[in-house]
């Protein structure tokens, strides 16, 4: 077989009943990485040797005929925010430079149980703030379809990982879009799961409130096979669900029959700003969805008005707390401080350790929770985000899963919009509003504009991850869009 | 110097030492004694990527600290980030509540009342995490350099803060006290741990500003660093010199406070919900199920002492401003019923005696059944009260039978006549003066009994020696005037 033409699922198969070694499938990968990473830039840690050594030990257990987990031999790139014990972890950022875990994500865990194998660590924007993987402090990823072009972001690695082939899935994490988006840009299926659905222990916090940690993979598939293995119940984090392990295969059938479903377009993901091809991609996916007698219809959601505003006061004032504890005293970057008092000592570390966008969000962050402002502008975003949650319950008693295009664009041109933060706000206005009422998205690529891929976004009520995957599953079998290797 | 009036009012924080493990981690609350930096795992040290999990039997234990203050505890709580820069907090804010917009902390209200009488009202209680400690080389004010020791870090702290209610340094001490002994009958708290309870005062002198002073470790470091500090205000005071609204240090070593910042404005802590702790909801059945196990406290037990025993109102409140003395007293009325002489035993010569030991209940080797044994030998009168002493100091440091101590050191009290009247007479010979002056002043007679005592080393029957003077005394008397 030739294995980095197919999917994860396809490849655990093959691994578990000896077609081909994980050692074969990881040779085959790092051939790849050599020839591609260079012009991808996907990776900040490349972890070779942990990742040889688990490739050995699949295959010792394959050959003595024990059993294997659901991902055997699997490759999979890790979002630098995520802690793999004793693997660099930088999130992207100088400050946390030198900063080696000393335990893992339960996410990590739940993948290692499951036989993957961790390959390294991708590049990010720094802290995941951001939505082009251009505010990294290592280097700028390029999108795998157009190497002038940004990956998106804040997952721009993990998404280019995948699309390149470097991985055959990778986790990201999702704020106010980064799955999504990124997903978006890079032709592949990103979701964003319902909050506490995956825990977030390990997950280095920007804004603990609004983030999950979720798959990107070539197809639905492969998204929910890896979402089975990350999701459940974790007493290490107590904003966890607690829900029953679920296999999200199970209701993944080959009759794609949506009788009964009812799809709702989302009229302000269509509003001034999204591209026209953009627009016209994804509702013509939409449309395409009655071949398989869903019903289509559109509804208004008002309060997204306020969206954007609100998911960026929350998140900046909940970073400027998480970010705190960067201060070179304990782990991470530590400049030279002689003589400093260690107030000053602090100051100097963090000036010379984060980046322009990390300490433009403290500093509004940090206005916004303080006395005086706190309610003009911090309960303020909390009341739109009861506003945003109660839009969405009354659009979810018209519709099954709301749609609409996950990114307003296509991918753009390296630097074209870092001058203006504003410009680069605005670009996840259709995914920030999933994240304030903490339900699932989805990202799915459907179709290309210009050569480009344009992302379809999913939305469901809490804890229909299925749902949404039957219907993305359902868009993919109208055979518009499939999965080939860039660049 | 005319005395101001004085309004002190404390923030009191007292570690829940019985717990097993810290507030949001499972690293152990046994950390004194350990090398530094070695209690601590990444959710205490903030690593990046670690969530807290709140122990739930601190809750538990605080709520009982709520309702016996007779405080209002909150339906709905949760905790809230305090942001501030400072070595102590491994993540740059500490997790604790807030009663101001943005919290909602544990309870509200609730009062003390003192052994003095006085009612001391409670403002709010909450739960928080202990900061780590840092340890200055020499004073804090001379060190050049701070180290950090983690091991405290994320221990669970309650926090109880009075109005500024109390008039005195005495009530301080006295509100501590009283407090102290409640947690401990709470089974919640260990006041002998070092540490374990630490406060910060406000105090405020008529004409003044509100000061702060921060770091005070015991309640007897209380009444010292407030008496210090009336002092200094009242001193300044009296010189025309405006006192400046600031937060000041005890510094324990050299028994002054020293200036830690000036408050021109509130410090702005930026106070939000902690997003990585769901709120908590207490049910009508969770808050009664506490306050059904609640154990006796100190106000009811000492009822039951004067009430069922019969011992004084005053002895009752020594005893029970220490639960283990007032649990040692009732394993020793087990062994003698004599309730009010065995309570006065205690809070008597037991105490003094412990206290010039320099030891606590908890190290006495002393067992209830020896303590009744003595007071026995008493009532018995196989040795004088003045030889109990010496045996019960020996029994508290070693914890010998009370009759082996008398046996090793002759304690045996000294009845016999004949051998009494022939000490009596060395007494006369030798102290001439003495007994010219017996014959006209009371207080010469105590002398010469007292010489006799110190013969004896005090196992002379003072009755009995007494007896024998005054007979000596009334064969030389015929010429004393009426």
């Amino acid at each position: 077989m030739r294995p980095l033409y197919n999917s994860a699922e396809r490849i655990a198969s093959a691994v578990e009943n000896g077609e081909i070694s994980a050692i074969e499938l990881l040779d085959e990968i790092f051939e790849r990485i050599k020839a591609v990473e260079p012009k991808i830039n996907a990776f900040i840690t490349l972890a070779e040797d942990k990742a040889y050594e688990k490739a050995k030990d699949i295959d010792q257990r394959v050959r003595k005929g024990l059993k294997v987990g659901r991902l055997a031999g699997v490759v999979v790139a890790v979002k630098d925010n995520i802690c793999v014990k004793n693997v660099e972890t930088t999130c992207g950022s100088k400050i946390l430079k030198g900063y080696f875990p000393s335990y893992n994500a339960t996410v990590i865990e739940k993948l290692d149980m499951e036989d993957a194998v961790i390959i390294g660590k991708t590049n990010m924007d720094e802290f995941a703030m951001g939505s082009t993987t251009e505010f990294s402090a290592y280097k700028t990823t390029r999108n795998p379809y157009d190497l002038e072009r940004v990956p998106g972001g804040s997952s721009g690695g993990s998404a280019a990982a995948v699309a390149s082939g470097e991985a055959l899935l990778a986790l990201g994490s999702d704020t106010g879009g980064s799955i999504r988006c990124p997903a978006a840009f890079c032709g592949v299926v990103g979701l964003k799961p319902t909050y506490g659905l995956v825990s977030r222990y390990g997950l280095i916090a920007y804004a603990n409130s609004l983030e999950q940690i979720g798959p990107i993979a070539r197809n639905v598939r492969d998204c929910a096979l890896s979402l089975s293995v990350i999701a459940g119940y974790d007493p290490r984090d107590s904003t966890s669900l607690t829900v029953q392990p679920k296999d999200y295969l199970e209701d993944l059938n080959a009759t794609y029959d949506l009788k009964g479903v009812r799809v709702g377009i989302i009229k302000e993901f269509l509003a001034e700003g999204v591209q026209e091809s953009v627009a016209s991609k994804v509702l013509d996916t939409i449309y395409s969805l009655e071949e398989l007698d869903a019903s289509i219809g559109e509804i208004s959601l008002e309060s997204l008005e306020y969206a954007l505003a609100a998911y960026y006061v929350i998140a900046m004032s909940e970073a400027s707390s998480n970010l705190a504890r960067y201060d070179g005293l304990r782990y991470g970057l530590r400049v030279s401080d002689q003589g400093l008092n260690w107030g000053r000592a602090y100051a100097k570390n963090r000036r010379l350790g984060f980046g322009e966008e990390v300490k433009r969000r403290i500093i509004l962050g940090t206005f916004a929770l303080s006395a005086g402002y706190y309610e003009a502008y911090y309960l303020k975003a909390l009341k739109v985000r009861t506003l945003v949650l109660m839009d969405f319950q009354r659009a979810f008693k018209e519709f099954d899963v709301l749609a609409g295009p996950s990114m307003p664009t296509v991918a753009f041109k390296i630097g074209e919009k870092m001058e203006d933060p504003l410009e680069l706000y605005m670009c996840d206005v259709n995914t920030v509003p999933a994240n304030l009422a903490g339900l699932p998205a989805i990202s799915i690529p459907c179709g290309l504009s210009e050569g480009l891929p344009v992302g379809l976004q999913l939305i469901a009520p809490p804890m229909e991850e299925s749902r949404l995957f039957k219907v993305s599953h359902s868009c993919e079998s109208l055979g518009k869009w499939s999965f080939t290797l860039k660049p | 110097m005319a005395v101001k009036t004085v309004k002190i009012g404390l923030e009191v924080h007292c570690q829940l030492t019985s717990l097993k493990s810290k507030l949001f981690c499972s690293c152990p609350t046994d950390y004194r004694g350990k090398p530094p930096n070695t209690n601590i795992c990444p959710v205490c040290m903030g690593e990046p990527g670690t969530l807290p999990v709140l122990n739930k039997e601190a809750l538990r234990s605080a709520i009982m600290i709520a309702l016996a203050l007779h405080s209002d505890i909150s339906r709905f709580t949760y905790f809230t980030r305090k942001n501030y820069f400072y070595p102590d907090m491994a993540k740059n804010f500490q997790i604790s509540q807030y009663d101001g917009v943005g919290g909602a902390p544990l309870a509200k209200g609730g009062y003390v009342v003192l052994n003095n009488g006085k009612t001391v009202r409670i403002r709010r209680i909450q739960l928080e995490e202990d900061p780590a400690r840092l340890i200055y080389e020499g004073s804090i004010d001379t060190a050049p350099s701070a180290l950090v020791d983690y091991n405290r870090h994320g221990i669970a702290l309650v926090e109880i803060v009075t109005e500024p209610d109390m008039s005195s340094p005495e009530e301080a001490r006295l509100f501590l006290q009283k407090l102290r002994s409640i947690l401990e009958h709470l089974g919640v708290f260990d006041g002998e741990l070092e540490g374990a309870m630490r406060c910060d005062a406000n105090i405020s002198l008529e004409g003044g500003v509100r000061v702060e002073i921060k770091n005070i470790s015991s309640y007897k470091e209380v009444e010292r660093a407030l008496m210090f500090e009336i002092t200094r205000q009242s001193n300044l005071l009296s010189r025309g010199i405006k006192i400046a609204r600031e937060t000041r240090f005890w510094d324990e070593r050299r028994r002054i406070t020293v200036s830690l910042r000036t408050k021109e404005t509130e410090e702005d802590y930026r106070y939000f919900p902690e997003p990585d702790l769901p709120p908590i909801v207490l049910t009508d059945e969770f808050l009664d199920d506490v306050k059904r196990k609640l154990p006796m406290l100190p106000d009811e037990r000492r009822r039951v002492f004067v009430e069922k025993y019969g011992v004084s109102e005053q002895n009752a409140d020594v005893l029970v401003s220490d639960k283990a003395l007032a649990d040692f007293f009732e394993k020793c009325l087990k062994h003698y019923d004599k309730a009010q002489e065995l309570s006065s035993l205690l809070v008597g010569d037991f105490l003094a005696q412990l206290h010039s030991l320099n030891m606590s209940i908890r190290d006495v080797k002393v067992s209830p059944s020896q303590i009744a044994k003595l007071l026995k030998l008493l009532d018995d009168k196989v040795l004088t009260g003045l030889s109990a002493k010496t045996v019960l100091r020996e029994m508290i440091a070693t914890g010998e039978d009370p009759e082996s101590i008398i046996q090793k050191k002759e304690l045996h009290r000294i009845s016999s006549r004949d051998m009494l009247t022939e000490l009596v007479d060395q007494v006369f010979t030798m102290n001439p003066k003495a007994v010219e002056d017996a014959l006209v002043n009371e207080k010469a007679i105590h002398f010469l009994v007292g010489q006799v005592m110190r013969m004896t080393r005090g196992k002379a029957d003072p009755t009995l020696v007494r007896e024998i003077v005054e007979e000596k005394l009334g064969k030389i008397e015929p010429n004393r005037v009426g």
